[in-house]
């Protein structure tokens, strides 16, 4: 299974590729994770990788091979369709925020952003992830909410293994509503594909 | 156990397993976690020094003293510390010394690609490279081993891929290991021509023991398959290639320098065609070449830039999948890293920005200030060199140049590296002026301590320095200390300090507004929009929380920390403070 997350530097990818990681490892699977530290976080684009299989060489995703990509904000899935093979899966947080060339009007925002997507054979699961974290009590679980959903679209890993995990790696102050934002993106998936 | 580790903390527990007792090193992207997680083990006594030098001399004396220890760096960093690292090569070590040293292939967070494998070579000492995290464990244990038994510092050079990527490892216990007598006979450690003259014979010999040892060593691995296809490759190379070729024959080198003369041929004989798979520089395949042996590496496989398993893919099978694509990439925006909302450092941009200085800058977040749309920054080289380089344009200009230039310093890599700069001004009747933006923080590596921050690696209090002090002593007149945040005294104060015909320092202070448990203003600010005109001007800060909506600047409130240096910005007044949040 290959799966790519895509953010803005500060969203919290880390923390979802180190649910997935330790999901994986929990099931048996050789596991790979690639993580960004540095320059990028402070606001720029960050790519993490999850990779996990009967054995795993590199430790990044190759594009074109991608089964999912978690986009943590519009721009940045857009940014990310090369990663995906054909049929391959985003799930989409709704979220838009600016990069530097739109804020100082060199460049526009693209426009229908879950449509293009779609129109290359792509399954999008699009969501107010911002919304729905803040529902669950505080706007920074939105990764959480889309992790939720993301689990919702992997096959053979009971939800209990995830919930558990979620337990294990949320801080322990935020733990209630991390689980609950999970609820929220896995159940709206779920609902979708029924 | 088996268990999920990045790259630079199964190095910090292969360490600890090791035996060590001192671990030394300054952040540097991507090696900065190593240290971070040493300090979550109470038997290494760990420190960040103030620069890669301190750290590497530190090292030495706790090696040479009988102790196992870790120094590690970014690869820039090991340029800081090349004085030490060329010089200890031929006296040696005592207790295992490890230097572990983090390339930055792609430059994800770097000024360069240099390549480690070089400086190993020029240095006549070992070089390790593993491929992921249990060999980053496992290749640290036996480089301490290495360490002792040849009597050297062994580098173990990561990549970034392989420090911040996560794998299996399996966790062993910590050998014990005492500190080795300090009683070795006189003259080991003195360079003096007379003494270093029988260590260089010394350093060859051991050399040629190393080149035997590379020939049987485990670290060093070779995988039979379909034999019409050989790869020789190290690190995340190696896991890029067996992706693309799994069937195919690979000699996987751990230890790069000396590499196996013998064994690399019989695997070369035996294999129809043989590629060289290494990222950047093609070290190893010169050196194979230089055996007589025919390989293939630079003539398909980039020279620039890291490698992926794409661009192998591509170049030696000349077959890679269509890729998906939902609108042309140059169309999609880009996004590079901003300045925070709230970063201490953009008033002073700002404000050098409207003064229309010559801003000769430094390396840290501040850096990007060169980005547009601030683009007040005009030169960044290496970590220090702001202060010098002013020094440099005012020599090269005239003496009025200081009135029309300034450096601009960070404070960690101020303590780093700008004190001999600014000495050298002072000393040798400068005028140029120096602003240390102060946000008590080492910010741009994520958050560690440093001389100033009144904190040591170990989260425990110390006497925190003051850069103004010391320029004070250094025989400075013209000293100021400046709001980050307050826009109009830093012009007045700049405007003030760069006419004068005399060295003058100035500190910004602000804490990064990143800093865990800092207190923020209550209140946002938000546009009126009624008094809004649609001019922009705020727009030219950068700060990531003012967009442009329907004609009008918006401030988001959740992106919004109330440092209010925008409302100064405005002509018209329109950026208010929120009263509540009202939008
Ligand atoms: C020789 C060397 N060592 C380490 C680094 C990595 N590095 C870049 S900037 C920086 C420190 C920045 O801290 P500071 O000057 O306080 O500025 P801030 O990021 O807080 O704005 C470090 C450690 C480097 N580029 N070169």
């Amino acid at each position: 299974m290959n799966i790519v997350i895509v953010a803005v530097g500060g969203q919290g990818a880390l923390f979802a590729s180190r649910v997935l990681g330790a999901v994986a490892l929990g099931k048996g699977f050789d596991v790979k994770v690639s993580e960004v530290h540095g320059m990028s976080q402070r606001g720029g684009s960050v790519i993490t990788h999850v990779r996990y299989g009967s054995a795993i060489a590199s430790p990044i995703v190759e594009e074109g091979y991608g089964d999912m990509v978690i986009a943590m904000e519009m721009l940045e899935g857009l940014r990310a369709v090369p990663f995906l093979k054909k049929g391959g899966t985003m799930i989409l947080n709704e979220q838009v925020i600016h990069p530097m060339p739109v804020i100082t009007g060199k460049m526009a925002y693209p426009d229908d952003i879950a449509g293009k997507v779609a129109a290359q054979g792509i399954t999008v699961h699009r969501m107010d992830a911002l919304k729905m974290a803040c529902d669950a009590g505080n706007s920074k679980v939105v990764n959480t909410v889309l992790l939720g959903a993301a689990a919702a679209c992997v096959s053979g890993i009971d939800r209990a293994i995830w919930d558990d995990t979620v337990k294990t790696l949320a801080p322990r102050k935020y733990l209630d509503v991390n689980l609950q934002a999970f609820d929220k993106g896995y159940t709206m998936v779920k609902g979708n594909t029924k | 156990m088996k268990q999920l580790m990045l790259g630079n903390e199964a190095i910090a527990r292969g360490a600890w397993e090791a035996g060590v007792t001192v671990s030394t090193a300054y952040p540097g992207t991507p090696s900065t976690e190593i240290t971070e997680y040493i300090s979550h083990y109470n038997e290494i006594n760990a420190e960040w020094s103030v620069n890669e030098k301190v750290a590497f001399e530190v090292a030495m004396g706790a090696s040479i003293a009988g102790a196992r220890t870790i120094v590690s760096m970014k690869h820039v960093g090991l340029n800081n510390a090349m004085d030490p690292f060329m010089s200890i090569s031929y006296p040696g070590v005592n207790g295992g010394l490890v230097v572990v040293v983090a390339d930055d292939p792609g430059q994800h967070s770097s000024q360069n690609e240099q390549d480690t494998r070089w400086l190993g070579i020029a240095a006549k000492v070992p070089v390790l490279e593993p491929a992921d995290s249990a060999e980053c464990l496992f290749f640290v244990k036996e480089a301490f081993t290495l360490s002792e038994r040849f009597d050297t510092p062994v580098v173990v050079r990561l990549t970034t891929r392989v420090a911040h990527s996560q794998s299996i490892v399996i966790t062993g216990e910590r050998e014990v290991v005492a500190l080795k007598p300090f009683d070795q006979p006189h003259g080991k450690y003195i360079v003096a021509p007379a003494y270093a003259r029988k260590r260089r014979v010394v350093a060859e010999e051991r050399m040629a023991k190393l080149a035997a040892y590379a020939e049987s060593t485990v670290l060093n691995k070779v995988e039979d398959g379909d034999s019409s296809l050989g790869i020789i490759a190290s690190g995340v190379g190696y896991q890029y290639a067996k992706e693309v070729f799994p069937d195919a024959s690979f000699f996987k080198i751990g230890i790069a320098n000396p590499l196996p003369r013998e064994t690399i041929t019989t695997f070369v004989k035996k294999c129809k065609r043989v590629i060289v798979v290494e990222e950047v520089e093609s070290i190893y395949e010169m050196i194979i070449k230089s055996w007589g042996l025919s390989v293939e590496g630079a003539n398909l496989l980039p020279r620039v830039g890291e490698l992926s398993s794409r661009i192998i893919r591509e170049r030696i099978t000349g077959t890679a999948p269509a890729l998906l694509q939902a609108m042309s990439e140059n169309q999609i925006p880009v996004r590079p890293p901003v300045m925070c909302p709230g970063c201490h450092h953009r008033g002073p941009f700002y404000v050098l920005k409207k003064l229309k200085l010559k801003v000769s800058g430094d390396i840290g977040c501040y850096t990007l200030a060169a980005s547009p749309p601030l683009e007040s920054m005009h030169t960044s080289i290496c970590m220090g060199a702001s202060i010098g380089m002013a020094f440099g344009f005012e020599k090269a200009r005239g003496k009025e140049y200081a009135a029309q230039s300034v450096a601009v310093i960070g404070d960690s890599t101020f303590w780093h590296s700008g004190l001999t700069g600014l000495i050298d001004i002072v000393y040798n009747k400068g005028y140029t002026t120096v602003i240390v933006l102060d946000n008590s923080i080492t910010a741009m590596t994520g958050h560690q301590d440093n001389p100033s921050t009144g904190k040591v690696l170990d989260g425990s209090s110390v006497i925190a320095l003051d850069p103004k002090k010391i320029a004070e002593a250094i025989g400075i007149k013209r000293i100021r200390e400046v709001d980050a945040y307050d826009i109009v005294a830093l012009e007045k104060v700049i405007k003030e300090e760069v006419a004068a015909p005399e060295p003058s320092f100035i500190v910004t202070k602000r804490p990064c507004i990143l800093i865990k448990g800092l207190e923020l203003p209550d209140e946002t600010y938000v546009v009126d929009t009624e008094k809004c005109i649609g001019c922009r001007k705020c727009l030219a800060m950068g700060c990531p929380a003012i967009s442009f909506v329907d004609g009008k600047a918006r401030i988001n409130q959740l992106q919004c920390t109330g440092c209010g240096v925008c409302v100064n910005v405005c002509p018209v007044g329109a950026i208010v403070k929120s009263q509540g949040g009202a939008v």
